[in-house]
């Protein structure tokens, strides 16, 4: 495809994807950030850096994760061919390591010696805190008090890793509570912080950024396909929450016309009550340093989002999504709570794998699709993490069903 | 952008009589519409000769916990940007002398929509905004249609603004320029007042336009040591605390009014 058609050329110099993006900082972070653009540019054409990052994927993370063919609950399904990636098998268990090596490696390149990060479902935190350790690095993780309390696990990690955990009291204590307050540390500590987004949010460089370190997934996953079965998937399918496992997985094939795309959203209790799509239900707005959509009201104040999930309870979407959604390259669509239990519940019965609450909404998005598709029909879910950080919100939920 | 609108005319005033201008800082609904509306017709008459009123955001990012809490107070009782409006067309009727600096964040006047909120903000009487994420890069969105309506848009500099970005925040800042004494969040302590004269000496090699300080600045005492060099003072958490720690809303509208008053004649008396 030639360069000037080609949809993996964002962000502009400004930092925008279409509408999308930006870097809507206070002053006070401008310089860091164009600081941290410039040692980006620089990393990228630095063998060493490359060379480092390999090692460290491969010897550290565990990296290749392997893409495996769920037999069973293809079987199950009676459709399409479903073929996993295995993100749930990295060190950490979830795909959020490959973003925090990169970004730590740049912090040491500049000189930082202190990290921070914000944490929903802990397992960013939980990858902040690994690395930081591994590079015997100072870190401190934002958490929002609900969070903590639904993902307790985590939080003893962190803790174990040697971490400072801090909770969030304000707004629900959830995700964008705890990013604002990650922000106000950043603004406090500006010469010796570096602050590792987990998402591919935040003002530029930071959505391309964690992109281009995710983007692994689908790299691998296009290689791994062309082994096995000797071309490309049909369709990709995975989570939203601020959407780094997805942009992972889908950023290498977006030039792919015949690679079909789809991103699951939290539809919470249902897209009329309370939920986390902000594709689906939000609207333009202005956040945490990019344009996209939110959920918000008329007056431009945001909304508290709700996902059974906690890596998904965030009222954003990172701007190349929203990008995306407007160009009609990605399809966005939404399961509920429940739907998302039932995933769980087939992943762990059907295939032995207990699946983060995250990555379930991407199973139960497939549960409807895949028989609606032909047997030669070929879809990679991006399976982003492993499920044991969430088994006390999945007792709580199937208390009856587990009595029995 | 005009040479003699009501900002300038108020800060070559207080230039003519040496001394700074006493800035503050109060959120619009906090704790309710009434009585922040109270507090706000108040405050020239208590000493205040620039007046910023806060547009409360679900997410302060760059305030710290009293900033953050008077926001949620005035967010709980119904505050919105069209009551917040309404509350400068009311200062209005009654003073046509002090200038007024709406601030904030840029999501809610994005929803709003940004040529019909600088419309009704310029028909309403607004002098100023300041929208703490809307860095120069981002000049397009609001700054440059703004002074087209003739309200000026006053940008932060800040410690970390150095000597290459300080000719591209000064370039389309108009009013006075806001410097934040420290890094970090509102409500946090200020530097010393050596360290903050030194940094404006800088940007004063700079710039004509008024400086105005801001950031941890909460006493008399400390309002008089900046105003001798200093063209402003701004003082927020401290009005806010305040009404945080009234017992009854009319408590905290005569607690803002008296600090005012205290600042004021501190401020008087400086140079
Ligand atoms: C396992 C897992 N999947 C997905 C997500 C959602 O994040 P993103 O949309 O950035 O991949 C999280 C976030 O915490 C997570 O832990």
């Amino acid at each position: 495809m030639s360069t000037d058609t080609s949809l993996r050329q964002g962000p502009d110099a400004s930092g925008f994807f279409g509408r999308f993006g930006g870097r809507f900082v206070a002053e006070t972070l401008m310089p860091l950030i164009l600081e941290l653009q410039d040692e980006y540019e620089r990393a990228k054409q630095d063998p060493a850096f490359h060379a480092e990052l390999e090692t460290l994927r491969k010897d550290y993370v565990g990296r290749q994760t392997p893409l495996y063919l769920a037999e069973r609950l293809t079987e199950a399904l009676g459709g399409a061919k479903i073929y996993l990636k295995r993100e749930d098998l990295n060190h950490t268990g979830a795909h959020k390591i490959n973003n925090c090596l990169g970004q730590i490696l740049l912090a040491k390149r500049m000189g930082k010696k202190r990290i921070i990060a914000e944490t929903g479902a802990g397992m960013h935190g939980v990858a902040t805190a690994t690395v930081a350790a591994r590079f015997g690095m100072e870190c401190v993780i934002y958490m929002g008090s609900t969070d903590i309390h639904r993902q307790q696990p985590n939080v003893q990690r962190m803790k174990l890793l040697g971490a400072t955990v801090i909770p969030v009291t304000s707004g629900t204590g959830t995700l964008k509570d705890a990013m604002n307050e990650a922000l106000r540390d950043w603004v406090t500590n500006v010469d010796d912080t570096f602050y590792i987004i987990g998402t591919v949010a935040g003002p530029h460089p930071y959505p391309a950024l964690v992109r281009d370190f995710q983007a692994v997934i689908g790299e691998e996953t296009r290689e791994q396909m062309l082994e096995k079965e000797g071309r490309l998937p049909d369709t990709l399918l995975a989570c939203i929450g601020g959407g780094s496992n997805a942009m992972g997985l889908f950023h290498p094939f977006l030039d792919d016309t015949s690679v079909k795309m789809i991103g699951v959203e939290a539809g919470g209790e249902g897209l009329d009550k309370r939920h986390a799509a902000s594709l689906k239900g939000g609207e333009p707005g202005v956040l945490h340093g990019n344009r996209t959509f939110l959920l918000q009201s008329d007056d431009g104040q945001i909304q508290d989002a709700h996902s059974i999930s906690a890596g998904l309870d965030y009222p954003g979407i990172g701007p190349e999504h929203a990008w995306l959604h407007d160009i009609n390259r990605v399809e966005y669509v939404a399961v509920t709570d429940d739907e998302a239990l039932e995933g769980f519940k087939a992943l762990c019965k059907l295939e032995g794998i207990i699946p983060a609450l995250e990555s379930a909404h991407a199973i139960a998005y497939v549960q409807k699709l895949a028989p609606t598709l032909p047997k030669d029909h070929i879809i990679v879910i991006n399976l982003s993490g492993r499920g044991d950080k969430d088994m006390a919100t999945v007792t709580e939920h199937l208390a009856a069903e587990l009595a029995e | 952008m005009t040479t003699n609108s009501r900002m300038q005319r108020r800060f070559a005033a207080l230039k003519d009589e040496n001394r700074a201008a006493l800035v503050t800082f109060t959120t619009a609904g906090d704790p309710n519409y009434e009585h922040s509306l109270n507090t706000l017709l108040g405050l020239p008459g208590a000493g205040a000769d620039v007046i910023e009123l806060g547009m409360p955001f679900t997410d302060p990012m760059a305030d710290g916990a009293a900033i953050q809490l008077g926001s949620q107070r005035a967010l709980a009782n119904g505050q919105n940007m069209v009551k917040t409006l309404q509350m400068v067309r009311e200062l209005r009727k009654q003073d046509q002398d002090t200038p007024l600096v709406l601030m904030g964040y840029y999501n809610p006047i994005y929803r709003y929509g940004v040529d019909t909120f600088l419309k009704e903000a310029a028909d309403a009487g607004v002098d100023g905004l300041i929208v703490v994420d809307l860095p120069p890069e981002h000049d397009d969105e609001l700054c440059v249609p703004a002074a087209a309506v003739g309200i000026h848009f006053i940008r932060l500099a800040t410690p970390t603004t150095d000597a290459k970005r300080l000719p591209g925040v000064l370039a389309n800042t108009s009013g006075f320029l806001y410097y934040v004494s420290s890094t970090g969040v509102t409500g946090a302590a200020a530097p010393t007042p050596e360290k903050v004269q030194r940094e404006v000496e800088v940007i004063r090699a700079h710039t004509d336009i008024p400086i105005g300080v801001g950031f941890g600045i909460r006493t008399p005492e400390q309002a008089a040591r900046i105003a001798q060099f200093a063209d402003g003072v701004v003082v927020g958490s401290a009005l806010v605390d305040c009404i945080a720690g009234a017992q009854t809303p009319e408590a905290g509208t005569a607690a803002v009014l008296s600090l005012v008053s205290e600042l004021s004649s501190a401020i008087r008396t400086a140079r």
